[in-house]
């Protein structure tokens, strides 16, 4: 059986001994074959737990396990980011997310598997190995918070923290069957967070329900002077949960239909408007004409990112070093060369070329006011008049096999298409589950206006509690 | 196009060496890629400002205000190699 938080809270404050409930989580931890984690606190998480046993605390999560992506800091426990060069690091800091959750009482249970530094669509670039899909082990959990996906999705976690920059909590998601929200930009603190590309990504929550999600919300969303990005949070996700979907407009993207989207896929989803259609919602078709032109955008400015964003990693104030030295230059050099794997070579080089002399103004230049028209696309569909959300898939295809797409980066690039440009216009959007395809899970994308968090949760509730997709567990794991 | 002599170039740019056998994989996905990005050339921009931020917040000002800092200790508990409490760093000249 596996817990929602809500039951887990309940049972905790019923006098259920979190010992044995962590212990017992980190003991299928380790029998299982998903390569989930990549290191476990153990010994504090016990001790935590024990802790509160002896006098239990309260706050939003008193007792409560969660995981969290190797990209996001935790004082004490190696946060590698699936890197080799960052293999051993121990963050000598918490992040802003990580203190909020201590705070209201959480326990962390250890750091989940990713994309090399976040960067994929797979968890098939992690120096760690490729994470397993729960619903079939063949195939990958999605990317790039693939192992805090497949944890939730297995029973390993009951909740988690990914991080999303062009897709990377919700396509594992919907890979995997869970819930997963990527917030607005700015309402959660990057503070901690490891940088990849920082204009477009923010920290969210993985969980079994759209409740979780939004009790997650409630601690992690909040100003944070440490990330000038930050804003504040007028909270209300948990209290704005049930008004349900009565006279509310959907917004149907043409774009994100036809051509490169599974039948099986796009079937679903317009069960799922259907549905939220009997709930009282009504829907209308929109268009976002720049779509097509997100994915190439999206890439140059997160390779450009990037590119200056991992300058830092050098073997000097952390990570690998190795050798005797040599000069400057060709000692970074060959410690680069070793510590980082193809694909964030490939990103980091072709960002130094984008942003490289004579070029500035073709590529980054260029995908900034393209990124423009995006948010304009956006901004149209979801003004006042317009639709109060969109809804689209969340991924053109469920899991593709391990190895199916890893050695031809544009094909696994191409993957992305309908979850890059909400990135690109900053706006939150959650992935639910939205039925199956040969037993693979679908997920359905619902997008709001920036700082909308309370619609896009309420319409996914809505939805989520007029289905039975998210009680559905792996065989697996059953 | 995008040639071996490019990638050198870039690598030497990126502090990354790129090996002899890593070259001719990262020519062609250079090229796949950056074709890719050229459909961008479609769209006339002329007239569009750029979006570097989507939130608008400008000049996020704070106290100028001394406060406890990270000790010396922790900031070099992950350094491979410290000298007399400092960062050792390769020879620069």
């Amino acid at each position: 059986m596996i817990a929602m938080l809500k039951d887990l809270r309940g049972r905790l404050g019923a006098g259920a001994s979190a010992e044995e409930m962590v212990s017992a989580l980190l003991e299928k931890i380790k029998r299982s074959k998903l390569n989930a984690y990549n290191n476990l606190s153990e010994e504090s998480a016990l001790e935590r737990a024990r802790e509160f046993d002896r006098s239990p605390w309260t706050g939003l999560m008193a007792g409560v396990p969660i995981a969290i992506k190797s990209c996001i800091s935790t004082r004490g426990i190696e946060t590698n980011c699936s890197s080799r060069i960052l293999s051993g690091y121990v963050p000598p800091y918490d992040a802003h997310v990580i203190e909020r959750l201590k705070e209201e009482g959480a326990i962390i249970v250890g750091k989940t598997n990713m994309d090399e530094f976040a960067m994929g669509t797979s968890t098939e670039s992690s120096y760690f190995g490729p994470t397993r899909n729960p619903w079939d082990l063949d195939r990958v959990p999605g990317g790039s918070s693939g192992g805090s996906a497949a944890a939730v999705a297995a029973g390993e976690a009951p909740c988690a923290l990914g991080s999303d920059t062009g897709g990377s909590i919700r396509c594992p998601a919907s890979f995997c069957g869970i819930v997963g929200l990527k917030p607005t930009y700015g309402l959660v603190s990057r503070y901690g967070l490891v940088s990849y590309a920082n204009s477009l990504e923010q920290i969210g929550p993985l969980t079994l329900s759209v409740e979780d999600a939004a009790l997650v919300m409630e601690v992690i969303a909040g100003h944070d002077p440490r990330d000038s990005t930050s804003v504040k949070s007028d909270g209300g996700y948990l209290s704005g949960l049930d008004g349900g979907v009565k006279g509310l407009v959907l917004g149907v993207p043409k774009e994100y239909f036809g051509e490169g989207v599974d039948p099986l896929v796009e079937k679903s989803v317009w069960d799922a408007i259907s549905r939220l259609e009997e709930l009282g919602a009504s829907w209308k078709e929109v268009s976002l004409p720049h779509t097509k032109y997100a994915l190439a955008a999206y890439y140059i400015i997160a390779m450009s990112e990037a590119s200056s964003n991992l300058a830092r990693f050098d073997g000097l104030r952390y990570g690998l070093r190795f050798g005797t030295d040599q000069d400057w230059h060709s000692t970074f050099s060959e410690i680069r060369a070793a510590g980082f794997g193809p694909e964030v070579k490939r990103r980091i080089l072709l960002g130094t070329y984008a942003l490289s002399a004579g070029y500035y103004g073709r590529y980054y230049l260029k995908a900034l006011k393209v990124r423009t028209l995006i948010k304009q696309d956006f901004e149209r569909a979801l003004s006042a008049g317009g639709a109060d959300v969109l809804v689209t898939p969340t991924m053109p295809f469920p899991a593709f096999k391990i190895g199916e797409r890893i050695e031809d980066p544009l094909s696994l690039y191409m993957a992305d298409v309908f979850t890059v440009p909400i990135n690109l216009a900053g706006v939150p959007a959650i992935s639910v589950p939205c039925g199956f395809a040969d037993g693979l899970p679908i997920g359905l994308q619902i997008i709001g206006r920036h700082f909308d968090e309370v619609s896009v949760l309420r319409a996914a509730k809505a939805y989520e509690d007029a289905t039975p997709y998210s009680e559905t567990v792996p065989k697996e794991v059953a | 196009m995008i040639t071996g002599e490019d990638v050198d170039h870039i690598s030497w740019l990126a502090s990354i060496k790129v090996a002899e056998e890593e070259l001719e994989g990262f020519v062609a996905s250079f090229n796949s890629v950056l074709d890719y990005f050229h459909q961008l050339d479609e769209l006339d921009t002329e007239d569009v400002e750029p979006t570097y931020r989507v939130v608008d917040l400008t000049n996020v000002f704070r106290e100028d205000e001394v406060r406890e800092s990270m000790s010396q200790e922790e900031s070099l508990s992950n350094a491979p190699r410290t000298e007399n409490g400092y960062f050792k760093s390769p020879r620069i000249v």
